[in-house]
């Protein structure tokens, strides 16, 4: 690892000064990507400025339509927050299954979102919830924000200040985890809102998180895992290596909207 | 029994200073004026070294010095050494290609060790390494063990068709001829994953030398020091046995990958002369350790058993070819032979069997012993064909192993053993007992209900352990012997410590030998020190691997604890002017017969040592005794394993139902630890069926499964819930030691992987599918069922 300058900044306006004051550095939430990389030598920022200590860059607020998790926000608090537990219990569950207890005390939901992991388990909640995510300069809606593999919208500088979840009226996640890594292999995230609109998330499978629009279709229509009943997900374009091939990614992501859609509540 | 003694659960002497973070690893050994070493490594599997440009590297700040095979060869290193000759049919000597401490001219597998940087730091070491430029010229590879006799990459010149050995054992002609009158045979092939050993702590050492007394030491992670020095100072060259001394302090875990010498240690001790003697600290990092350590099993294997008419095995014919590596290491050439085709026979009277190996060099880290080492191999083999055999003659698997049992001891195989104890219905008996059997069905139906598959698998093991007897291993190409040393040295105030030369990383000697301490001589087990893996100390030892710490070397501590028992009662008889005859010893006390005139052990000790109670001249001053222990014969620890899985049948999940382990280990010293070993070479043969697979790439040679990202080490989720984890014993005494111990530390490895695979292949209705059974595996495995069913 190469030597940095470190920074531990109170407010979000002086971490986005630093960083645009260093000559290649770079914003730490909680850790979990940056740290390793920084350790294999594929990263040597020349200033890690650390978001941890920003004044109220941590919480949870439940509004009457939304559930609204701050960047900081530790896994661990919304897996075991009892308003989130009652609003949107799947999102609770969602970060209860990331990683392990100590990652989930110090991995933070907008570090997730803003490395955008193309197994991470957040991108299925903002994106099959139909999530915004608030920055410091402008908000994004979740369709528009993740655009690639380790790639979102994000501009240099931009930092997550926090993540509106719309609550719906049913949602269910599935996860089936790599079995080495523990990482998503598919994951699915359905949720239907107050006018019976389903969206179906799947992370772990492609290049990034993605919509299956006929499963959503048909569960508009229905939501019900009859209404699944002949639609299946399509192998093209899906990831493919030792623990799973495309294949069967596409038909765990059928299994996984089945029991995602079975267990909704 | 004693509240310490043969027998107790007493909890783990060592335990408090591992789990409070006290414990004293090699990494935590700092000496004066210490450097670093950082090894540059091959990210090719296959290329010569046309050059190693080091001038730039060597000016990066904190640099001490570079070296590469041209310093090894100037300092006249000797390479590793394989320890074992393996002769081929053909009575050829085994193709042994050159193996120096730093690669040569070539490199062979991706990792292999080309140059190593000394520097001020760890990261400077690693940066500078990073700034070594190597030129190479790539080469065809080849990393699969199956391919290795066709392919065009040669991994060493001496081995043209890539063939180490041609080996074989049995009587092939009475072999084929009991094949040709069978009624029935049974045909498998089978591929035994290559696993990488995963200690939790990884390699490391110190090299130190003395410029003053020309004196080396050697702090490392080995689970026999005295072989590690005595290989040093005989083979490298580096320094005569009186001049080195190698210490192995806490080790955290083996599992069979610190047996070696490997060249980074080695490589250590040399260095720290050659800088002026300066100590040299290395410590692999994890994925060093998955690219270096030596990985275990790697066979592909065709087997033929043959029956008659009744179900009775009359023959059995295996073919396996033993990937052994780019290397030999140290003992890898007697693990696909003699502690692997001699277990063939199993448990079962096979009255033919031949079976023929050939051990091929592949473009990959070198392949040794790792926990059970050759065993769970021949007993994967066994109990996949003799299940298969079961299902396909429509008996049922429990009854055509009982019909199969040997049941009179000693039992000569045609495969060399002589088992000389056992029961092996009696373990049947109990494990159908315990895991409930006759009411599997009903079990498989409730499953059903749920949309998942159940299937029951068996295994019923032997593993031929305590390793051994010296002229025996002598004959079959053995470099060294393999008993076992001890020291009993009686301290004036009663307390007493042991010096050992097995090594203890993990197996909790420090408690079970004192338990035997406690028994034997009456005193509290926090009065008993268990001394080991330092040469200044111990003074010659063959360390800790293939279960024989409890049948060597506790029985080298009993034999000297006779001894002990002897001169005491010399000392007691002259003190209490008695005859020694007369003296009886119980409980820690010695007393006189006939009369009320006792001494505790402690007085005798003092009156040792004080001697005016005495005529020197007579008896010597002193309560210390020393005893080598050669065994009489291997011991053989068996049982009958039986697990239960459940097949999520959408998903290919396989999850462990139930898992009931009953094991034959002779006497047992502390259940409490021996339990646990059950249970932890139960889940590492849960790892092998389920989880663990090293992976090289075909097309590019890279170790896919180089991190835990990708390699699936066992998590106490994968294993069966603890209530229906059944443990249970039975006990025939081990006749070759005077304990009647046979060895616990590997059974569990052994069994387990037959037991699981079996249970899935009942489960899917299949004949065969690989390890480890991955959900991606067991899915594909079942498209071929769901398609025929729609």
């Amino acid at each position: 690892m190469e030597n940095f300058n470190y920074h531990r900044p109170a407010t979000v306006n002086a971490a986005a000064a630093l960083l645009k004051k260093s000559k290649g550095g770079s914003y730490m939430a909680g850790g979990h990507t940056l740290l390793p990389t920084m350790k294999q030598g594929l990263a040597s920022p020349s200033d890690i400025i650390d978001l941890t200590a920003i004044k109220g860059f941590s919480g949870i607020t439940i509004g009457k339509s939304a559930v609204v998790v701050k960047g900081g926000t530790t896994h661990m608090e919304v897996a075991t927050s009892a308003a989130v537990k009652k609003a949107i219990p799947a999102l609770a569950e969602l970060a209860g299954k990331i990683g392990g207890v100590h990652v989930r005390h110090k991995g933070t939901i907008g570090g997730s979102i803003a490395n955008s992991d193309p197994a991470a388990d957040y991108p299925s909640a903002c994106l099959g919830l139909g999530a915004t995510i608030v920055t410091n300069k402008r908000k994004i809606p979740a369709d528009a924000f993740f655009t690639g593999m380790f790639q979102t919208a994000l501009k240099d500088g931009e930092i997550i200040t926090e993540v509106s979840f719309p609550i719906p009226k049913k949602s269910s996640h599935m996860k089936f985890p790599n079995p080495a890594s523990r990482y998503a292999l598919v994951g699915v995230f359905v949720s239907q809102d107050a006018g019976g609109k389903v969206r179906v998330a799947v992370t772990g499978a492609g290049p990034k998180v993605f919509r299956v629009p006929d499963m959503e279709a048909a569960l508009s229509k229905s939501f019900a895992v009859s209404a699944l009943a002949g639609i299946s997900a399509k192998a093209k374009g899906l990831n493919a290596d030792m623990h799973a091939t495309a294949e069967y990614r596409a038909h765990l992501i059928g299994v996984l909207a089945r029991r995602a859609v079975e267990a909704a509540k | 029994m004693s509240d310490t003694g043969i027998g107790a659960r007493v909890l783990r002497k060592e335990d408090k200073r591992f789990i409070t973070g006290k414990g004293q690893y090699t990494d935590d050994i700092n000496l004066k004026d210490q450097t670093y070493a950082y090894f540059v490594r091959s990210p090719h599997a296959h290329a010569t070294i046309k050059a190693i440009n080091t001038a730039k590297a060597k000016k990066m700040p904190g640099v001490v010095d570079i070296f590469t095979s041209k310093e090894v060869e100037e300092d006249k290193i000797g390479g590793l050494i394989c320890g074992w000759m393996i002769h081929s049919k053909d009575g050829s000597g085994m193709k042994a290609g050159p193996h120096p401490i730093l690669a040569s001219g070539k490199v062979r597998f991706v990792g292999d060790q080309v140059a190593v940087v000394i520097a001020e730091t760890r990261e400077q070491a690693k940066a500078a390494a990073q700034a070594v430029a190597v030129s190479y010229g790539v080469l065809p590879h080849n990393v699969d063990a199956g391919q290795a006799m066709k392919t065009k990459a040669q991994v060493h010149d001496v081995a043209s068709d890539n063939r180490v050995y041609n080996w074989s054992i049995g009587d092939e002609a009475a072999t084929d001829a009991a094949f040709r009158s069978a009624a029935h045979v049974t045909k498998l092939d089978l591929i035994n994953n290559r696993l990488i050993p995963n200690a939790m702590e990884t390699r490391a050492a110190i090299g130190s030398y003395d410029t003053g007394s020309e004196h080396y030491t050697l702090y490392t992670t080995s689970q026999n020091p005295h072989v590690a020095r005595l290989v040093i100072s005989a083979f490298h060259g580096l320094a005569p046995e009186h001049k080195l001394r190698v210490i192995a302090p806490d080790v955290g875990g083996g599992f069979g990958s610190k047996i070696f010498i490997y060249g980074e240690e080695v490589t250590c001790v040399w260095a720290s002369k050659r800088i002026g003697g300066r100590p040299v600290k290395w410590t692999a990092d994890r994925s060093e350790a998955f690219l270096s350590d030596a990985h275990g099993r790697d066979h592909v294997s065709h087997a033929e058993l043959a029956m008659d008419a009744s179900g009775k095995i009359v023959g059995l014919k295996v073919h396996t070819i033993a990937s052994m590596g780019a290397y030999l290491s140290t003992f890898s050439s007697c693990v696909p032979t003699y502690l692997y085709a001699t277990l063939l026979s199993g448990q079962y009277d096979i009255p033919n069997i031949y079976a023929e190996v050939d051990a091929v060099y592949t473009n990959t880290a070198p392949v040794d012993a790792y926990r059970g080492a050759g065993r769970p191999e021949a007993t994967y083999l066994l109990e996949r064909i003799v299940e298969t055999a079961a299902r396909e003659l429509k008996i049922d698997p429990a009854e055509f192993r009982r019909r199969n049992f040997i049941t009179q001891f000693p039992h000569q195989t045609p495969v060399i053993f002589c088992y000389d104890a056992g029961d092996y219905g009696a373990a049947l008996d109990k494990a159908l007992e315990l895991s409930d059997y006759r009411n599997f069905a009903s079990r498989k139906a409730a499953s059903a209900k749920n949309g998942k598959l159940r299937g029951v698998g068996f295994s019923a093991y032997i593993e031929a352990c305590g390793i051994a007897p010296s002229a025996a291993v002598g004959s079959l190409g053995a470099g060294v012997g393999l008993w076992e040393s001890a020291e009993v040295r009686v301290n004036a105030v009663g307390t007493v410590e042991v010096l050992t030369g097995s090594h203890s990383h993990g197996q909790g000697h420090e408690t079970t030998f004192a338990q035997l301490v406690s028994e034997r001589l009456g005193v509290d087990i926090n009065n008993v020190a268990i001394v080991h893996g330092d040469t200044d100390k111990v003074q010659m030892g063959m360390g800790t691997y293939g279960s024989r710490s409890g049948a060597v070397g506790m029985t080298a501590i009993s034999k000297a604890l006779d001894k002990i028992e002897a001169k005491a009662k010399r000392v007691a008889a002259a003190v209490m002017e008695a005859s020694t005859d007369d003296i009886d010893f119980k409980d820690g006390t010695f007393t006189v017969k006939g009369t009320d005139k006792k001494m505790a052990f402690g007085e005798v000790a003092l009156a040792s040592y004080v001697g005016h109670k005495f005529n020197s001249s007579e008896i010597e001053i002193g309560l210390k005794e020393t005893s080598f222990h050669d065994p009489s014969n291997f011991v053989f620890p068996a049982g009958v394993h039986i697990c239960e899985v459940e097949v999520d049948t959408e998903t290919g999940l396989t999850k462990i139902a139930s898992y009931t382990a009953v094991d034959d280990f002779g006497t047992i010293i502390n259940p409490m630890i021996v339990e646990g070993q059950v249970q932890g070479g139960v889940a590492q043969g849960i790892g092998q069926a389920l989880l663990e697979g090293a992976h090289y790439d075909r097309d590019s040679g890279q170790l896919l499964t180089g991190s835990y990202m990708d390699y699936n080490m066992p998590k106490a989720a994968n294993m069966p819930h603890i209530e229906n984890f059944k443990l249970g014993f039975t006990f025939t005494k081990c006749p070759s030691n005077p304990l009647g111990m046979k060895g616990c530390g590997e059974a569990g490895a052994i069994a387990a992987p037959p037991a699981v695979i079996n249970a899935i292949t009942n489960a899917l209705g299949v004949r065969d599918i690989a390890m480890p059974a991955t959900p991606l595996t067991v899915w594909n495995a079942m498209q071929p069922m769901k398609r025929a069913a729609e």
